[in-house]
């Protein structure tokens, strides 16, 4: 399902920790204005046991987002349609984006799968991911010998 | 039809707010604008805005949208990596006579507001009679 990049992930995958990649085809998340973007902006939070990932993506419909999570990283897909216009009707000004976006981020853990919570709310998505508990760091403790 | 019914101001945004008292910063809203037989239409994305935040005025011939965005609560959680800020909104635009201003109506919803202006109608022309005398 997630397709994994070719660019040595594999040989080092602690370089940025998280390692972000847009897919450049067919975008038009528009080049100008304050909040200039070819993809939906990314903020992640880290917490103790899980990562908090929101995207701003104003009047998306919840079904034409695709979430997608395997290991560490995370897969967001989705398509933002412009309205459409009745015969007739004109544009006078097109600044907002649309079309799709392909967004994969590198998480710094790995995450369970079956946990992760996504919600739409004011145009923001907000995805959780837990860590998974095989990831989880592990306390040994040292025995001494008498 | 009439192209230049609704203006986007020039320089709109942070240098046109008087004096603002909120140290936070201030972004314009990207916007489309339509124009159908009986309406011009603003669609402005305003993600983190919901009807309550969203305020809307109309003073003389012009029309600004703005909005306050509080700071979210992340409970326990620290940014690690950020490509967007939350900050207010801010936009005016003009909007000429052609305009009903009574019945201007606006909705918001998943972050997008959108505003109805609907064009005055040919009814609403009022043709003066002149008599005789």
């Amino acid at each position: 399902m997630v397709r994994m990049t070719t660019n040595g992930w594999l040989l080092d995958p602690l370089k940025d920790m998280l390692r972000f990649e847009r897919d450049m085809d067919n975008l038009f998340w528009g080049s100008g204005g304050s909040r200039a973007s070819s993809t939906p902006p990314i903020n992640v939070y880290s917490g103790e046991d899980d990562v908090v990932v929101t995207s701003e993506i104003p009047g998306i419909k919840a079904e034409d987002v695709e979430i997608s999570v395997s290991g560490d990283t995370l897969t967001m897909k989705g398509t933002r349609k412009a309205e459409d216009l009745a015969q007739g009707a004109t544009w006078h000004r097109r600044e907002r984006g649309e079309g799709s976006f392909y967004r994969r981020v590198r998480l710094p853990f790995s995450v369970d799968s079956q946990k992760v919570e996504a919600a739409y709310e004011k145009g923001v998505l907000r995805i959780t991911l837990p860590r998974s508990e095989a990831d989880k760091p592990r306390k040994i403790s040292v025995r001494t010998s008498e | 039809m009439e192209k230049n019914t609704l203006n986007v101001e020039k320089n709109s945004g942070e240098r046109q707010v008087a004096e603002r008292t909120r140290d936070r910063r201030t972004c314009i809203p990207r916007v489309d604008i339509y124009e159908t037989g009986n309406d011009i239409v603003i669609l402005a994305d305003m993600p983190e805005a919901d009807e309550k935040s969203v305020t809307l005025n109309l003073d003389k011939d012009v029309l600004t949208i703005e909005a306050s965005i509080e700071e979210e609560h992340m409970g326990g959680h620290t940014a690690f990596y950020s490509e967007y800020g939350l900050g207010d909104y801010y936009r005016a635009f003009t909007v000429s006579d052609a305009i009903d201003r009574e019945k201007i109506e606006a909705r918001m919803k998943d972050g997008v507001l959108r505003v109805v202006l609907p064009k005055a109608g040919p009814a609403k022309a009022r043709k003066i009679s002149v008599n005789a005398g």
